[in-house]
């Protein structure tokens, strides 16, 4: 058994890593929302950049939108059975 | 005193010489050379070398300048790291084709004119296609041809191009394009070098060829093309408006096809499309910051890139399986190939600490910097995708998921090293970015490691992972192929044949095979008769009475020809007599 294992296949530990997983989401969003209006550090190109947490919320919908969009074209025109070409 | 050795010499030469070796001094041999090469590369100084005369041109094999250098260190040290891979492979041609490659690649690199640049572009695509070839089953065959003709109607367009550019100018010289821009050779050169840069429509050779490669020629294959590709974009084409739209549409189109893919080696291919767009796109916006930005993600791209490609080489070298579908849960037995694939799924998603952080975010600010909304927005985008695919559903589905039994061991020593040792230099430009900005063609002003830069970026990765597990069942890889533009000869090549075979063949043989009959065949018989009458009686009549008058007068001839110096001397002497007489007398 690898450490990896030891992790994954321990429901107690598996639960534990989900909730790091959960809490460091949510230490990021605020560390990000809080360099650009409490630190004042840093300044972005564009106006939406100055939205609280743009990086977080631009990330999910892109992730969201990605996977969506392309699985509709997929399934209603791009993907075929696997002896299409034969 | 041999003033400059071209480093793809050692490569191109030396890789005729590999079957003589045998054993482990043949894995030394094969290390050496390119080893010899990045010497060979480091060791050159600026400048112009190697020119040489020919019929009335200058050929210049050795354009040694700081973007040059650049691409040859990489290209170099992707040639060592890719061997390494490759050292247990027993087959002597796919050593040398590789070897090849690679040399082959530093040439169109040095290359300082058109002429020079295109004999290297054709070895490069032969070379290739070779590592096709070797997987020699029939898919991987075809896969071959078909990488073949692509390449060689690029390297078609690339000729014309030149031919015009040279008929126009007077010049070979392979400087930037843009004073030409408008005209048949810019547009004929570009679309060559956008076929090798895969940018689609002209891309779908990419994923078509590559996966049907050799477990380690797909490994070379994956460095060279698309990026000696970039490297002459950046010399010929910086600040064309029309890169910057190309580039950042081939960002998304690779991510849009790598959710769909099954296949891991079709879908790490997509994704060089995608970050082959971004270098793309920087090229296009063409400021010095943008061109950093492109050659430094080449750099980090090649390798992060290649170690990809070592990581799913190793699943499918163990295991015999390139399907999603069908992997699952090897990370118990394959730890070690879990965890370098995995650094090179950060490098390619940007994730702080690792090389594509580095190189990526360039080419993003660049954007920002010149108030590119759009393609800012779209390279964003894509950076998102580029974690979802590569850094979370393919190793999700390649090493964890549902587990699908299958238990095999650690590949063979020689791959570990070699992805271990590309591991060590993306995590090293990764934290160390000076090392890498302090070659690159213009002077660096920029720092990507900002508070709101590192931040955002984690923002970025970290809510696509919750995406990513919030959305796990849309996204299960399903048993299909997608259909990309290589539909159009792929599929067309079918019609093609249906065509030759059912209508043109069936027409042919009623309608043009009768139509023949009456109106090619019996007259000419017919003529050929009337020909052959004339023949005997006027042509054969003349021919005879010519022969006839030459054998009468010849007659005639023997008897003053009498072969006595004394009658030859009395014939001249009346001769001459009769001559003077004429003479006197008129």
């Amino acid at each position: 058994m690898n450490i990896f294992e030891r992790i994954l296949e321990d429901p107690v530990r598996f639960k534990k890593v989900k909730k790091i997983f959960y809490i460091s989401l949510i230490l990021m969003a605020l560390i990000e929302v809080a360099i650009v209006y409490v630190f004042h550090l840093g300044h972005g190109y564009f106006w939406f950049e100055g939205i609280p947490a743009f990086g977080s919320i631009y990330g999910f919908i892109s992730c969201a939108l990605i996977i969506i969009v392309s699985k509709f074209l997929g399934h209603h025109w791009l993907m075929k059975k696997e002896d299409y070409y034969d | 005193m041999i003033e400059w050795i071209h480093p793809g010499v050692f490569l191109i030469i030396g890789a005729l010489l590999i079957p003589l070796f045998k054993g482990r001094l043949k894995q030394v041999y094969l290390v050496a050379l390119p080893t010899a090469a990045l010497i060979g590369c480091i060791l050159t100084s600026q400048g112009t070398h190697g020119v040489i005369h020919f019929l009335g041109y200058d050929l210049t094999f050795g354009r040694v300048d700081r973007l040059s250098l650049l691409f040859s260190y990489v290209f170099s040290i992707m040639g060592i790291i890719g061997i390494v891979y490759a050292l247990h492979v027993k087959d002597d041609a796919q050593h040398i084709s590789a070897m090849v490659y690679v040399g082959s690649a530093l040439g169109v690199t040095f290359a300082g004119d058109l002429f020079v640049l295109f004999i290297f572009w054709e070895f490069m695509a032969f070379s290739a296609a070779l590592l096709v070839f070797l997987r020699k089953s029939k898919e991987a065959v075809r896969a071959g041809f078909r990488y073949l003709l692509v390449h060689t109607f690029s390297g078609v367009c690339l000729l014309g191009g030149i031919i015009i550019h040279l008929s126009q100018t007077g010049s070979i010289a392979f400087n930037s394009m843009m004073n030409y821009e408008g005209g048949i050779a810019f547009y004929l050169i570009l679309l060559s070098f956008m076929i090798n840069a895969a940018v689609p429509p002209f891309g779908a050779w990419l994923p078509d060829a590559y996966p049907e490669a050799t477990v380690t020629g797909a490994v070379f294959m994956t460095a060279y093309t698309t990026k000696s590709a970039v490297y002459v974009l950046i010399r010929g084409f910086a600040g064309t408006e029309l890169l910057i739209w190309m580039g950042a549409i081939m960002a998304i189109y690779g991510v849009v096809y790598a959710v769909l893919e099954n296949d891991c080696r079709r879908l790490l291919a997509y994704h060089i499309i995608s970050q082959v767009g971004y270098m793309v796109c920087g090229v296009g916006i063409g400021t010095e910051m943008a061109l950093n930005g492109s050659a430094s993600h080449a750099f980090a791209h090649i390798l992060y890139k290649g170690l990809l490609f070592m990581g799913a080489g190793a699943v499918l070298e163990m295991t015999g399986k390139r399907k999603l579908t069908e992997l699952g849960g090897i990370y118990k037995t394959m730890p070690i190939t879990m965890v370098l694939y995995m650094i090179g799924g950060f490098s390619i998603s940007a994730v702080p600490l690792f090389s594509g952080f580095v190189s990526k975010s360039m080419v993003v600010s660049a954007a920002g910097e010149s108030h590119m909304m759009i393609p800012f927005l779209m390279l964003t985008l894509a950076s998102a995708g580029t974690f979802l695919s590569t850094g979370l559903k393919l190793p999700y589905y390649m090493f964890f998921g549902k587990d699908s039994g299958i238990r095999v061991k650690e590949p063979p020593l020689n791959m570990l090293i070699a992805m271990g040792m590309a591991s060590f230099i993306c995590i090293f430009i990764g934290v160390f970015p000076g090392s890498l900005y302090s070659l690159l063609p213009f002077p660096v002003h920029y720092t990507s490691y900002t508070p709101q830069h590192v931040m955002s970026a984690l923002g970025i990765l970290g809510f696509t992972a919750l995406g990513f597990f919030m959305l796990l069942r849309q996204l299960d890889p399903e048993p299909t192929t997608s259909i990309d533009t290589d539909w159009f000869y792929r599929k067309g090549a079918k019609v093609f044949m249906w065509l030759a075979n059912k209508p043109v063949a069936r027409f042919e043989y009623n309608v043009v095979g009768e139509a023949y009959e009456f109106v090619v065949r019996k007259p000419i018989l017919g003529i050929a008769h009337l020909l052959r009458v004339f023949d005997t009686n006027a042509v054969d009549g003349t021919v005879n009475g010519v022969g006839r008058m030459i054998v009468a007068s010849s007659m005639i001839m023997r008897v003053i020809q009498s072969g006595q110096v004394q009658h030859y001397a009395i014939i001249m002497a009346l001769g001459i007599f009769a001559i003077v007489a004429l003479i006197i007398l008129l």
